[in-house]
């Protein structure tokens, strides 16, 4: 056992293994397997309810899984104690959809929020970084004193991504990066990510719905598929390999999703509608 | 099971799933489900089947409402146990303490204030004739002082801060809690306990004590602005009674009280925000329920604690009551 943990170790940054998520008795997540090599940029795609983000949530215990492990360079995550698991934790980046900035503080604290909890660096130090990191994802000096509330969406997600970076962590996790962002915007966050990842040795996990950013930053590709539209004994799991073989998968689900067409699900509105 | 349940969501900080609801959904399924058997049969059958079935719905309506309550309690407890772990476990930054404490204390002060004042002049009024009728308003000093050191201002300064502070707590934790603010915390290697509900629960702890000192003066000065300056009582006899009846020990009542109504209404208010149910209507349903569940604690704690402060009372000055009936 031991062994096969140090393997893991070696080839692995994170392994989920017969991952099961359930809310008030609806599964969202069940016999989820999967393994991150490090410096891996992993892209999980899929439609909207399908369980990405939960599944993003519980890698770094978030959300308590209802059965299975989440390994963390071999570690359980889920048994650790309070104090390793905060350890463990910052050596995550995550990125929230809605960037989840804290709206009493500003951009400034909010950057400098995870420095100042985790290391004694003297307050002119904390200053260059965060400057340094503004500078990283394009934005201004000017911006520090602001409040996340007058700045724009596309904004505030790179102030997002500046403060998930502050900390130099391992695994960065993107949650919908690009969704509600223009395209010239959207492409400036592909573009980041791309950038972090040349620029750090970062393990990154992008869940999203945009195809482009799939294709575009991602070595790998996985789709999700909602539990409840799947048969018992169907993987969960629909597609896992090279973004740019996914359009030849022969499962007809992975590449309408892919093209973006609703195929039978128009025939579903039409029942519901009563045509 | 139910306690089970509650306890995974409890430590997993994540999703707001409560057992208590799906249990009582069950229980009603069951109840109703015994409906339809009663109806095929003969017709005194049926009576009997409707009116057991009647009685299937009241008692899993009310077994629903209990188990509600049982587990409500218990997310509460643990909730508060975790608080109090972190709070003597480690202090918060003087900087997260701090607004917290602006927020309760300074920005409290006029509502509290004005609550106060109005609270003196208003049981001014009420009493004035009916102790006039007795010849005895220049006891009125005593009767005002008495009830606002020892019940109005503590229970509603308390109350004035359920709705001004709980509530904003509440929707503050809420809003985070929706848009991912405290998954942002904990994912940045902060306990959100410790980083939001100690410095409020905090907060309330030590300066309600304050406000209702304040609430208590302000009373005062209004109770003395209506006796005194407009009915025209006695200034020296009013100030006397005052004093002779109003004791250390009635305004130690009252500031004890007030300690565990901040208590409260801060862990309350915390834990409803915490955890808030998606979407706007989540965030005004737990503003909502933090004022209303404080509200209702204020007033229960507030008789647990009446009764066991005149025991104690009673055990400390045995004498005392006879000599007041006696003088």
């Amino acid at each position: 056992m031991h062994a096969r943990l140090e393997t893991d170790d070696a080839q692995s940054i994170i392994e989920v293994n017969d991952l099961k998520v359930q809310f008030e008795g609806q599964t969202v997540l069940r016999d989820i397997g999967l393994s991150v090599p490090r410096g891996q940029t992993l892209a999980v795609i899929g439609e909207s309810g399908c369980g990405k983000t939960v599944l993003l949530k519980s890698l770094i215990g978030l959300i308590r899984p209802s059965k299975g492990e989440v390994l963390f360079d071999g570690r359980d995550i889920n048994k650790l104690k309070e104090r390793e698991m905060t350890r463990q934790r910052i050596r995550f980046g995550f990125v929230f959809q809605n960037a989840a900035l804290f709206d009493s503080m500003t951009i400034g604290q909010n950057i400098s929020f995870p420095l100042k909890q985790h290391t004694d660096k003297p307050l002119s130090e904390i200053r260059d970084i965060v400057f340094q990191h503004l500078k990283e994802v394009g934005l201004p000096e000017s911006i520090v004193w602001k409040k996340p509330a007058e700045l724009s969406g596309g904004m505030r997600k790179r102030v997002g991504l500046a403060r998930a970076l502050v900390l130099k962590p391992d695994v960065v996790l993107y949650d919908e990066p690009t969704t509600g962002l223009d395209p010239i915007m959207s492409d400036v966050i592909n573009e980041l990510i791309l950038r972090t990842r040349s620029k750090y040795p970062v393990t990154s996990i992008v869940v999203t719905h945009d195809m482009r950013t799939a294709q575009k930053v991602a070595d790998r590709l996985v789709m999700m598929y909602p539990a409840v539209r799947l048969k018992e004994d169907e993987p969960q799991i629909l597609y896992d390999g090279r973004p740019e073989e996914v359009e030849d998968s022969r499962d007809q689900r992975v590449t309408q999703f892919v093209r973006g067409e609703a195929g039978q699900r128009i025939e579903e509105m039409g029942a519901y509608i009563g045509s | 099971m139910v306690i089970s349940t509650m306890k995974e969501d409890d430590v997993a900080e994540g999703c707001c799933a409560r057992g208590a609801s799906n249990e009582r959904e069950l229980v009603l399924a069951t109840g109703t489900a015994s409906n339809p058997n009663g109806d095929q049969q003969s017709e005194p059958d049926s009576m009997l089947g409707a009116l057991q079935a009647a009685m299937f719905n009241w008692v899993a309506d009310w077994g629903g409402v209990a188990v509600d309550c049982v587990a409500a309690v218990g997310d509460l407890t643990l909730f508060a146990w975790r608080t109090l772990v972190w709070t003597f476990g480690k202090l918060p930054k003087r900087e997260t303490l701090l607004p917290s404490f602006y927020q309760v204390g300074v920005m409290s002060l006029p509502v509290v204030a004005l609550t106060g004042t109005f609270i003196g002049m208003v049981l001014a009024v009420q009493s004035y004739y009916q102790f006039r009728e007795l010849g005895l308003e220049t006891r009125l000093g005593a009767v005002i002082n008495m009830s606002l050191v020892r019940e109005l201002g503590p229970v509603l300064a308390a109350t004035m801060l359920a709705g001004r502070v709980g509530s904003a707590m509440a929707a503050e934790l809420g809003t985070m809690r929706v848009t991912e603010q405290i998954d942002a915390l904990t994912s940045m290697g902060a306990n959100p306990i410790h980083f939001l509900v100690v410095p409020r629960v905090l907060a309330m702890l030590l300066l309600i004590p304050a406000l209702t000192v304040m609430a208590d003066f302000m009373g005062f000065v209004g109770g003395y602005f209506y006796s005194v300056i407009i009915i025209g009582i006695d200034k020296h006899f009013y100030l006397y009674n005052s004093q002779v009846f109003v004791g250390s020990w009635d305004i130690f009542c009252g500031l004890f009280k007030s300690v565990f109504f901040g208590g409260v209404i801060a862990l309350v208010s915390c834990h409803q925000g915490f955890y808030c149910t998606a979407g706007a209507e989540g965030v005004g349903k737990a503003a909502t329920a933090a004022f209303v569940y404080s509200f209702v604690m204020i007033l229960v704690i507030d008789l647990i604690l009446n009764i066991g402060l005149d025991r104690v009372y009673m055990s400390l000055w045995p004498d005392s009551i006879q000599s007041i009936g006696g003088g």
